[in-house]
């Protein structure tokens, strides 16, 4: 069972993974952690989740000023998330990106999408995304060890 | 929208000025086509959070702007750095950190940053003034420069605002511009004692409310019956930007955007109107501790960093008394407000008391905490809201009295009678 919705591409990119979806924003900083890319902000509802090599999906990023370098520490060590989604325009998390190509060749693909189409999201859903901004969601996945 | 570059910025980024400049225009120009700017404008002062080591990733980035030969173009604090440069050896700060936090600062330095080294650079003599367009980094120092000062800045991320700083040139957008730092949302308070409004932890819990409730949005408070000083408004703001994305905010009748409610909102209508009662305050109150039971191991107050007159609040309750022999007492400031505080004779007191000083950073910046400190106490909501992430403690948050008496009793003592229900 199949859905698209198409998003806005921010960091253009292509990439296919496993998402994880909260509705709560969060700040980097104090709350990812860059060498495993846990969520560490204890009093978030995604903490404790690895988000290393996922698809993130929240709201946006909040607090700290200092998210974009944790994000950029991420991207060095391997721990950073797969791609992101935004409701609109994040622009800590795009400018983490914008760096990351600028120092290492690897941007962030990051994908702007409505308010109600988070709300189509789940944890657990397979989703690919399209250098267009398009996101196709399989939800109800069997994860074999994934 | 097309970005329209001048002939400067079009020089910049073609490398005309320098490889340090063209890298530093790429990023501001990507970061403006992203925004839909469709100009860039000139900054006349900088405050540059980027300084803080983070890894081997922020270094790098530090020291090739450095290397290519970059020199900040307009007046340009610095935030916290990752070490207390000349107290770090005190604590067990690896040595190795220490070292790349240490050239990490000396890359700023070169690039021509003023070292004050503080995340309250608006208390000190680079603070900003009314209407000046700036570019600031630092969740805090935004919020209190747009909203106290009245100054004009966006949200900077680490890493953008040392290429603002660089080039003196940012996308003409957001809070930069009148129209869009009208308010967004009316937070009204209701029935709240004036007793309670004059009270210090009123502020940081109203602001870690304020925060939760207004996300990205600018709220507007009205109801306010008192004057809060410049600190109660720090620790207000430091707080909304904590738990929050609150980059400006207007207090009716004392924020100088905000004489009127009218005035707050341009004469235009809020999205959303929330009334905040005693009890949505007293359950943000109980929010911000997750300890339990009265163990304790650290006291630590200064963030934002401790300015002289919160030294010299603190001095006539710390003289004559001593902290209990098995909990720490520490207060994060800056070198300036330090440097007061001593010709004032109000570090005396302090290290009397068996008090330590950190200058520079703070302990969510700096890995200078022994593992044995598991349960830390404050008054302040910044501290309170990350140091169970950043930390893996365990967080009390009290006022700055209930603060001085758990540290003499060497274990939890709180005087909430203000608080609770």
């Amino acid at each position: 069972m199949a859905t698209v919705i198409r998003g806005k591409p921010v960091i253009a990119g292509e990439c296919a993974g496993w998402a994880l979806v909260s509705h709560e924003p969060l700040s980097f900083w104090g709350g990812y952690h860059q060498a495993t890319g846990e969520i560490i902000d204890r009093r978030h509802p995604l903490s404790g989740e690895i988000a290393a090599g996922r698809i993130l999906a929240l709201p946006h990023a909040r607090g700290s000023s200092t998210t974009t370098a944790v994000l950029l520490e991420a991207v060095r060590s391997g721990a950073a998330p797969l791609a992101l989604i935004t409701t609109g325009i994040d622009h800590f998390l795009a400018l983490a990106s914008v760096v990351a190509d600028e120092m290492y060749g690897k941007p962030i693909p990051l994908v702007a999408i409505r308010p109600d189409e988070l709300g189509e999201l789940k944890s657990g859903d397979w989703i690919e995304l399209s250098r267009t901004g398009a996101l196709r969601i399989v939800s109800n996945v069997p994860r074999g060890g994934g | 929208m097309m970005l329209e570059l001048s002939t400067r910025d079009q020089a910049l980024l073609d490398g005309r000025h320098g490889p340090a400049n063209r890298m530093a225009m790429q990023i501001i120009v990507r970061m403006a086509e992203l925004s839909g700017a469709d100009r860039l404008m000139d900054i006349t002062g900088a405050h540059v959070d980027s300084s803080l080591y983070m890894g081997e990733a922020t270094l790098e980035f530090a020291e090739r702007l450095a290397e290519m030969g970059g020199r900040v173009r307009v007046p340009t604090s610095l935030n916290v750095s990752g070490v207390d440069e000349n107290g770090w050896r005190d604590w067990p700060v690896p040595p190795d950190w220490a070292e790349k936090a240490l050239r990490q600062m000396i890359a700023y330095e070169r690039m021509g940053c003023v070292p004050t080294w503080t995340c309250a650079p608006y208390q000190t003599n680079m603070r900003p003034r009314f209407g000046q367009q700036i570019a600031w980094g630092e969740s805090n120092a935004i919020v209190f420069a747009n909203s106290v000062i009245g100054a004009r800045t966006e949200r900077y991320p680490d890493l953008m605002d040392i290429c603002a700083a660089l080039t003196g040139r940012v996308p003409a957008v957001g809070l930069h511009l009148d129209q869009n730092r009208s308010g967004q949302l009316l937070v009204r308070l209701v029935d709240i004692p004036q007793g309670l409004q004059e009270d210090d932890t009123f502020y940081p819990v109203l602001g870690y409310l304020m925060g939760r409730l207004a996300g990205e949005q600018i709220p507007v408070v009205e109801g306010l019956q008192v004057r809060p000083t410049e600190d109660q408004l720090k620790a207000l703001g430091a707080a909304a930007a904590s738990s929050g994305a609150v980059a400006l905010f207007h207090l009716v009748g004392i924020t100088p955007e905000a004489p009127t409610v009218a005035a707050a909102f341009k004469s235009r209508k809020p999205r959303r109107i929330l009334d905040i009662t005693i009890a949505d305050l007293q359950s943000a109150w109980r929010e911000l501790s997750t300890a339990e039971g009265e163990e304790l191991d650290l006291i630590v107050l200064g963030s934002p960093h401790f300015s002289l007159a919160e030294f010299q609040q603190l001095a006539p309750l710390l003289k004559g008394k001593h902290r209990h022999p098995e909990v720490q007492f520490l207060i994060t400031s800056s070198r300036v407000m330090a440097a007061l505080a001593e010709k004032a004779g109000l570090l005396q007191a302090v290290r009397d008391f068996g008090g330590r000083l950190t200058l520079d950073t703070c302990i969510l910046t700096t890995p200078m905490l022994p593992p044995d400190i598991r349960v830390l106490m404050t008054n302040s909501a910044k501290y309170a809201y990350y140091s169970p992430g950043l930390l893996n403690t365990q967080v009390v948050f009290g006022s700055l009295e209930d603060c001085v008496h758990s540290a003499m009793a060497g274990r939890v003592v709180r005087e909430a009678a203000l608080w609770q229900p």
